[in-house]
């Protein structure tokens, strides 16, 4: 902890250089017993990508991001997070990256400013860096003179936004974010990808998985999976071309009928 | 050490935001150490006597005055016959029947000798026992009155008597509460640490946000150490309450040092949070990690020697309490609240309490997956 203490951004620690593949997956398994929750993936993502996620819901993409993210133990395959093994070096990978669950997981008994504060000192900014990060942060959400609020008071999209900025505050090289506009508003949704696009002009890869199409199509690229596959990984535009389909959603529906997986 | 700095924050700031917690921690204590100790104690008091007095005599009556005086007994019942006597048994007005029979004084006069019948209700085992040799002691005490009455003792006592004279160390006058009020204090701390520690954790995984500190770099003994050092203070905090009420309500001032209870406290306080921490690390409700807080404090409790006496325990239950860290505490506060004992007498108990804490924080730090399978 002290080592990165001295760093003000821990993405100094990262061995990924600019247009390299921050992250690397090849066959990545996960099993529970008999059932295969993640079928041999395989795919690259490249530093400063938006990288969109889809799956219908139990099509694996949540088991799939928690083992990149070091939750999760794989049972086969390899992988590495901003160039770090998730096998072994996962506790490497996780100075690296941010992370926001579908569920939300700040705490509600904090205030905004004390959330910010505790993750942005697990992470080893200095006390003059979280300061200026808090500052910054509430500029950026609009929330200056809500500082002192029970996060448990916040409406839905506020939460979000917040859970986003909080799981950056780091600076890190990857954000990882597991359906962060479950249940928002329209207008909040547009808001959090604006805040994604922020993130991603600053260096951060983004890996984000939705279910909303239309946020698809905000991605540099996107990977369907079906059934812990993916049968499908390329832009927006080119995925619309190999599937001679008018939307987002035309995609999505074609691949997605083929699943004999239920929830 | 910066993030357990942090880690320390989050953790004062959420319990002493949590008012309900606040007032569980400090108001259950203070209640059940004002009311458990004068509540609850080993005198059997109150025993529901039943006379069936047959003879009706000024022998009879005396007796029945003298049981009643002792203030063990209270008279709920006095039948013209056995029978009538039982069915008050049966219907717990009573739990002792005393049967005086008819011709009691006349016996007593003419034969010197006469016969009682005492009849007990053993559902409660130990008030049947205790009240059957209360009223034994009482009848005999009425035996070596009459006697004295009847017989001038002669210059040399036919019948040799051995007179035995106690003399009660460490608490000379008996007294109850000085013996049961550190051991409640001990049960009280081990509730708070055994359970509120486990619980704190559970509720991280229940929210969702012990995923989020899974994610961080955040080391596993920073963790359980951001979780084992406030509930240790609160704790601490409870036990100097406690010894302040012991303190003011009671009179009981240890005959020790304050430090040497503290000490041993600390540490206690250490394997019993890390107990509670490795149980944490298993639950993954918080209605299961309370299940077997609660199964295990109270097993932990009845076999700690606070009610019953370790060595009136068949062997392998006092093999048992050897793995029961409240045992220990138990023992040492008595130990220096009672007869004044320094570091050097519990040295023992302190090497086996590291013990204790050395291996229930390890396992919980093991046992703790930032990862799972």
């Amino acid at each position: 902890m002290e080592n990165s203490n001295k760093n003000n951004s821990v993405t100094n620690s990262s061995p990924i250089k600019d247009g390299s593949k921050v992250i690397t997956a090849k066959e990545l398994t996960k099993r529970f017993g008999d059932f295969t929750a993640v079928d041999k993936i395989s795919f690259e993502v490249e530093k400063g990508e938006i990288f969109g996620f889809l799956g219908a819901n139990g099509a694996g993409k949540t088991t799939a991001m928690r083992m990149l993210c070091g939750l999760s133990m794989p049972t086969s395959g390899s992988a590495t997070v901003a160039g770090y093994d998730v096998y072994n070096q996962n506790e490497l990978i996780k100075k690296n990256i941010g992370y926001m669950s579908q569920k939300f997981s700040l705490y509600e008994d904090l205030t905004i400013r004390e959330n910010i504060k505790l993750y942005a000192g697990i992470y080893g900014l200095s006390d003059a860096r979280i300061k200026e990060k808090t500052a910054q942060l509430l500029e950026e959400l609009h929330m200056q003179g809500e500082e002192k609020t029970l996060v448990r008071a916040l409406p839905l999209g506020w939460k979000q936004k917040l859970a986003f900025s909080i799981a950056i505050v780091h600076d890190p090289a990857i954000v990882f974010l597991d359906e962060p506009t479950g249940g928002v508003d329209p207008i909040t949704r547009r808001e959090f990808w604006t805040l994604i696009y922020q993130a991603s002009e600053k260096g951060i890869t983004v890996f984000v998985t939705t279910h909303y199409m239309d946020e698809a199509e905000y991605c540099n690229r996107v990977s369907i999976m079906v059934d812990g596959r993916m049968d499908a990984l390329d832009s927006p535009a080119n995925l619309m071309k190999t599937y001679s389909a008018k939307s987002m959603d035309d995609v999505f529906l074609q691949l997605a009928r083929k699943a004999v997986r239920v929830e | 050490m910066r993030v357990l700095k942090f880690l320390l924050q989050k953790e004062l700031r959420q319990i002493f935001r949590d008012k309900a917690i606040i007032r569980v921690l400090f108001i259950m204590p203070m209640i059940q150490l004002l009311i458990l100790p004068l509540a609850a104690d080993y005198e059997i008091k109150n025993i529901n006597l039943g006379v069936v007095d047959h003879d009706h005599s000024e022998y009879s009556r005396k007796l029945v005055n003298k049981i009643i005086s002792s203030g063990y007994f209270r008279l709920k019942d006095y039948s013209p016959s056995f029978e009538q006597g039982l069915h008050a048994i049966e219907k717990d007005k009573t739990d002792l029947i005393l049967e005086i029979p008819a011709k009691f004084e006349r016996d007593l006069v003419k034969e010197n000798e006469a016969t009682l019948l005492v009849a007990v209700n053993a559902i409660n085992g130990v008030k049947a026992g205790l009240g059957g040799a209360y009223i034994q002691g009482i009848i005999q005490g009425y035996n070596q009155d009459v006697r004295m009455q009847w017989i001038q003792f002669p210059r040399i006592n036919p019948q040799p008597t051995i007179e035995v004279t106690f003399s009660d160390w460490f608490n000379p006058n008996m007294n109850y509460r000085v013996f049961m009020v550190p051991g409640i204090l001990v049960m009280l701390v081990t509730i708070i640490g055994s359970s509120f520690a486990s619980n704190n954790i559970v509720r991280e995984k229940e929210m969702g946000t012990i995923e989020q500190i899974n994610v961080s770099p955040i080391k596993k003994w920073q963790f359980i150490l951001g979780k084992l050092i406030p509930f240790w203070m609160l704790a601490l905090v409870v036990l100097t309450i406690g010894f302040t009420i012991a303190r003011v309500v009671y009179g009981i001032v240890p005959l020790g040092h304050y430090i040497t209870i503290y000490i041993f406290a600390s540490i206690y306080l250490l394997a019993i949070l890390g107990l509670g921490l490795l149980l944490s690390t298993y639950a993954q409700t918080q209605q299961q990690s309370m299940l077997v807080s609660f199964f295990l404090t109270m097993i932990f409790n009845l076999l700690s020697g606070l009610f019953t006496p370790i060595e009136s325990m068949p062997a392998w239950a006092q093999m048992i309490t050897k793995f029961n860290p409240v045992s220990y505490f138990i023992e040492v506060m008595r130990m220096v609240v009672l007869k004044g004992s320094g570091l050097s007498d519990i040295r023992y108990h302190i090497l086996a309490m590291l013990g204790f804490a050395i291996f229930f924080n390890s396992w919980a730090i093991l046992n703790y997956r930032k990862r799972s399978g």
